[in-house]
């Protein structure tokens, strides 16, 4: 029987060779997957891991494909540290994105100076609302917020459907998506000729500042202790249910920007395929940044390569992209099990 | 101590129940188990006496197979036994009552006695209850198959567990702590049932560290300190005097009030306070104190009666449904649950100011070294032994008790709510917390102690109230205090 | 008359899928544990179990595939969460993740990007219900109810989940017996998976879970724990979602998007949550992972 035994503090060096560990007994369990597509494990790893990295291109689309997960990732992280389980991301960037959507819609000819920091505050407040009802249920009436948080995303992308086969269905092509929304609504790019869009800078400065919060701060103290022990953090007389209700606010507000992003700087109208599961990416970004703000963006980084490795592999080696999926996933599972080890070591008897 | 050893219980494989030897047990750095022999003969009540962290629990999980030894062997009936686990225990015949039960609480009576020997894939209840009636019978003890274990009182669920044990036809029978949540009228209860179940030839193993218990009950003693045997006799060979000293290993002083203070100004005055328990059922009703400045008040009862809801209402923890309480300025706390209530994760620092964090900014940022500073003089002061950046769960129970003084004191409260403060703690810690109650007392606050051990509220209080299924039920100047009387008013035999 | 009729119809043939989760998790729940990979459990059941069938042509081995293939994903879940004692929220996730992740890349393997989707047969039918519709009404429930509250497993899984260092002491197995609860779990969250493709649409389709197991999941806690009470909310919720299922196709209601109306029932969990679900006692060890001291 395998048992675990707790040990005095983490080994050192552990915050590095965790990750470390995690890619590489996550790529030797799934190498098996990649042979049965019919492909060397060998090269498809270096698909996902080195070719993404060998071009300007290619790059740039990693630091693209990392936005919407770097946001999620931090509201999630931000969630957690207080020990709201707000998985609900999902719903809460589909609300930010119908924001945007709207506001793009309605702006032609106000400046962008204006129309960005509206589109922004309006999408974070739109993820916020979304997030209200789970959270006032948990504190008000201790409804576990799981499962209204997961049952809200359905919801969410019922509603987005709802206007795309509705009031917004593209008059010109008829498809289910939004009229494309103005220019002045359109996220500036980064880079010349990129798709990398200002959404990037506003998500690292996010997780600078998230980062400045969650460890500098009373109000960063205040989060963790509440998620690490609501007991001891009401007996020192912090308001549990208060810090609770900021986190799960504030949490939805960061995934409700994840959509303004999307929107506005990737695909400039709603569309049903706004986030293919960008909210429950984000729990696996939050867990591999072990809920700090920084590690969620180095986390988010590497997301993002696979997921563009994922798409050449794909191309090349004609594997199904989902393997990405599949490798972020198992990332996850063998993350949380590595995370353990940080207080535990296995004995055998 | 192998010269004692053989002179108990016949020596080892030797017609013993029970035999263990070199037991030794690591956490971490500490060693709860140094090389323990111990050896129980059938048909004894065989006492583990030590004070708290003696690793008096820790040797019989081992033997019940809770905890795994690091080294060390079992014997049972003098052949070498394999035990891994509680079910392997259970096959050898031994049985144990953990200090805080272990029993379902939405469960029945006799669903709980079923549990793990169920004896078919269909559960059968009358056969259940058959074996409840036939095991209560033989340990001459009464309760109910069909009572909800959640709605029965302490005393109660220990009876059950013994039903439980003697079901599964246990040769020997463990109890932890067993007089701990039990008034002085139902310990007698107990030791008949125990001398009842000796007679029949069981063998008991009955964790004290209570010296007067001891000799009462037992025929033989094994003294555990620090994780080591500090002797073992014939229960009759020794007086209480030598226990304690192998117990302890140097006299003690014993903390104790000096004259009885009269108290001045009320800084703490409930009336007519109600309140519920977490299952929304009346849990406080209708008490009514005063807590003077300089004295100390004791609250005596038997757990679950209120108290534990009484010192959350005083304490912010939980809403009062009725009635007012008056404090002179914030109540310092000490909370019964020291684990939940502090953040054990975080370091000992933030803990020490996590109820002022805004007391320790500069602009938005904290200001970490005014937090350090203050962890420093705290940890000095109140002889905290650990740095500032230790998390707090690594820290023992009297170490952590002292970050939970040194949080309140450092602020001088006037009126102070004290819950269960030394349980758990060993000699030393329980030495130091009951000083600073005193000194606190001396310096003019106003002290509410709500504890369970009788010993340490007649040492501590100036005035004692006892509290019975959610009212006080008596009230005594330290003067005039009549134990057996406080006890059939803690029983709930007089009103 | 004939509109209620179909009603009633509709309600059982939506509820059993969610019906079979449901049984399911009660187990898993009662076993103080929360599966989060419930929703890919239903969803690798159904692309699983339609898969067997496809291939073997028997619609029986595809719902034996895909219970087998919940169970393995529930041993799984049970070395993270039992074994290992990980955050069963995160690991749920990720269950979740990977199962509908290897389940898609699996469908590109297999059938690539037919031009119309592959089609088994269905189960058959008797009075307009599939048999295992029946299956689930006359056996699952009953059974499930019965084993809980009745057998030496069901008590088991409720002592686990109750105070599972009562239970160790009592000599049972706790890791086992959650490793059992959750096997129970999967199995079933799969097979209502398997449902939706063999006997109601006979094809596999990326959106063909879409939240049931959440509501299932949701159900258990509207049921408080008892296998009967959910079962009911799962009619509820069944009964909403054919009702509006009805009102899609009635004249006059073509205004308001359909879209809307399915999400009738998932708004209609949540408020039943908020009604009924208010300061419930949770099982005592929920969420919490067994270790001895």
């Amino acid at each position: 029987m395998i048992r675990l035994q707790q040990r005095a503090a983490a080994p050192r060096g552990f915050l590095v060779a965790m990750p470390v560990a995690a890619v590489v007994v996550t790529f030797v369990l799934t190498a098996g997957i990649v042979v049965a597509a019919g492909a060397n494990p060998v090269d498809a790893y270096r698909q996902f891991l080195i070719t993404p990295l060998q071009s300007q291109f290619s790059l740039l689309e990693v630091l693209v494909s990392m936005t919407p997960v770097l946001f999620t990732g931090l509201a999630v992280a931000f969630a957690f540290r207080a020990g709201y389980w707000n998985i609900g991301a999902e719903g809460q960037l589909l609300s930010g994105a119908i924001a945007a959507a709207w506001i793009g819609q309605h702006v032609e000819g106000v400046p962008r100076g204006l129309v960005i920091p509206a589109a922004v505050a309006l999408g974070a407040v739109a993820g916020a609302l979304w997030a209200l009802t789970p959270a006032l249920l948990r504190i008000r009436f201790g409804i576990d917020e799981v499962v209204t948080t997961l049952l809200l995303n359905p919801v969410a992308l019922l509603l987005v459907s709802a206007l795309l086969n509705g009031p917004w269905r593209d008059p010109v092509t008829k498809f289910p998506e939004s009229p494309r929304i103005a220019a002045s609504a359109e996220l500036p790019q980064l880079v010349d000729r990129s798709r990398l869009h200002l959404g990037f800078a506003l998500g690292l400065a996010l997780a600078l500042l998230l980062w400045f919060v969650t460890t500098r701060t009373a109000t960063g103290v205040r989060l963790r202790a509440v998620g690490l022990s609501p007991r001891g953090a009401r007996f020192a007389r912090i308001p549990v249910e208060r810090t609770l209700l900021l986190a799960a606010l504030v949490s939805g507000a960061i995934a409700g920007l994840a959509g303004v992003s999307e929107v506005m700087g990737i695909q400039y109208r709603l569309t049903e395929g706004i986030s293919p599961g960008y909210g429950y990416t984000g729990v696996v970004v939050a867990t591999l940044g072990g809920l700090s703000m920084i590690g969620a963006a180095v986390a988010a980084f590497f997301l993002g390569l696979v997921n563009v490795g994922a798409g050449t592999a794909s191309r090349v080696l004609d594997v199904p992209s989902q393997l990405g999926e599949i490798i972020t996933a198992s990332l996850l599972l063998v993350a949380v099990a590595l995370i353990l080890f940080r207080r535990y070591r296995l004995v055998w008897r | 101590m192998p010269a004692a050893d053989t002179a108990v219980g016949g020596g080892p494989g030797n017609g013993a129940a029970v035999a263990l030897r070199g037991i030794v047990k690591r956490f971490g750095d500490t060693v709860a188990n140094d090389g323990v022999d111990f050896t129980l003969a059938p048909g004894t009540i065989h006492a583990l006496l030590g004070e708290n962290g003696a690793g008096k629990t820790t040797l019989m999980r081992v033997l019940y197979g809770l905890t795994a030894a690091d080294e060390g062997e079992i014997r049972v009936d003098g052949a070498r036994a394999d035990i891994r686990a509680p079910r392997d225990a259970i096959r050898h015949g031994i049985g144990m009552v953990t200090q805080h039960f272990s029993l379902v609480e939405p469960m029945t009576v006799a669903e709980n006695v079923m549990l793990g020997a169920e004896g078919g894939f269909r559960l059968d209840a009358a056969a259940a209850r058959a074996r409840v009636q036939d095991a209560s019978e033989r340990a001459g003890i009464t309760v109910h198959p069909d009572a909800r274990v959640g709605a029965l009182s302490v005393g109660e669920r220990q009876r059950v567990e013994i039903v439980k044990a003697l079901s599964r036809d246990a040769r020997v029978l463990i109890l932890d702590e067993p007089t701990a949540v039990l008034v002085p009228q139902q310990i007698e209860l107990l030791f008949e049932a125990l001398r009842r179940l000796r007679e029949q030839g069981l063998a008991v193993v009955f964790i004290s560290h209570k010296l007067r218990e001891v000799t009462a009950i037992s025929d033989e003693v094994t003294v555990l300190r620090r994780g080591q045997v500090a002797g073992v006799a014939r229960t009759s060979d020794v007086d209480e005097r030598e226990l304690a000293r192998m117990m302890i290993g140097r006299p003690t002083m014993g903390v104790q009030r000096d004259a009885v203070h009269a108290g001045g100004e009320p800084v703490l005055r409930v009336d007519g306070l109600e309140a519920e328990d977490s299952r929304g059922l009346p849990a406080v009703r209708g008490v009514s104190f005063e807590v003077r400045a300089g004295e100390i008040l004791g609250v005596a009862g038997v757990s679950g009666n209120g108290q534990t809801e009484l010192a959350e209402v005083l304490s912010g923890l939980r809403e009062a449904s009725g009635g007012s309480v008056q404090v002179d300025g914030e109540p310092g706390r000490i909370p019964e649950d020291r684990r939940a209530s502090v953040v054990g994760e975080l370091s000992v620092a933030y803990n020490l100011v996590l109820e002022q964090l805004d007391e320790f900014r500069r602009g938005p940022m904290l200001d970490e070294r005014a937090i350090r500073r203050r962890a420093d003089e705290l940890i000095e002061r109140f002889d905290i032994r650990a740095r500032p950046n230790d998390a707090v769960q690594g820290l023992s129970g009297g170490n952590m008790q002292k970050v939970l003084l040194a949080r309140v004191l450092a602020r001088e409260p006037r009126a102070l709510v004290v819950s269960q403060p030394t349980q758990g703690l060993d000699v030393g810690a329980t030495e130091y917390v009951r000083s600073q109650l005193l000194a606190q007392r001396e310096r003019g606050a106003g002290i509410l102690l709500i504890s369970e051990d009788l010993e340490e509220l007649l040492a501590l209080s100036d005035r004692l109230v006892v509290m019975y299924e959610g009212e006080l039920v008596g009230e005594f100047g330290a003067a005039e205090v009549d134990v057996a009387e406080v006890g059939a008013l803690m029983a709930g035999l007089r009103r | 008359m004939n509109f209620v009729l179909d009603i009633v119809q509709a309600t059982f043939r939506v509820s059993t899928p969610i019906v079979y989760a449901t049984v399911g998790d009660t187990y898993v729940q009662r076993g103080g544990m929360l599966n989060l990979g419930i929703e890919g459990m239903m969803f690798a059941g159904a692309f699983f179990g339609f898969m067997t069938a496809f291939h073997s042509g028997s619609l029986w081995l595809g719902l034996a595939g895909a219970v087998g293939v919940g169970v393995a994903a529930a041993v799984l879940l049970g070395f993270l969460v039992v074994t290992l004692g990980t955050s069963q929220h995160v690991a749920g996730i990720g269950m979740t993740l990977l199962l509908i992740a290897v389940s898609e890349f699996t469908n590109r393997l297999v059938f690539g990007r037919p031009e119309t989707l592959p089609k088994v047969e269905t189960f058959g039918k008797l009075l307009d219900q599939s048999v295992l519709t029946y299956l689930a009404f006359l056996a699952l429930v009953p059974a499930g109810w019965w084993v809980l509250g009745r057998s030496r497993f069901g008590l088991r899984v409720r002592a686990v989940g109750e105070n599972p260092e009562a239970a160790d002491v009592a000599g049972i197995n706790v890791f086992w017996t959650r490793y059992a609860a959750l096997m129970v779990g999967g199995g079933l969250a799969a097979a209502g998976g398997a449902f939706l493709t063999l006997a109601v649409l006979g094809s596999f389709t990326l959106d063909i879970i879409a939240g049931r197991g959440w509501v299932a999941l949701a159900m258990v806690i509207f049921g408080r724990w008892h296998v009967g009470r959910a079962v009911v909310g799962a009619l509820i919720f069944s009964a909403i979602y054919a009702l509006q299922l009805r009102l899609q196709i009635l004249p006059g209601w073509d205004a308001v998007p359909y879209e809307l109306l399915i999400a009738l029932p998932y708004v209609a969990v949540i408020v039943a949550l908020a009604l009924a679900g208010r300061n419930v006692a949770y099982p005592g060890a929920y969420l919490r992972p067994y270790r001895r001291a």
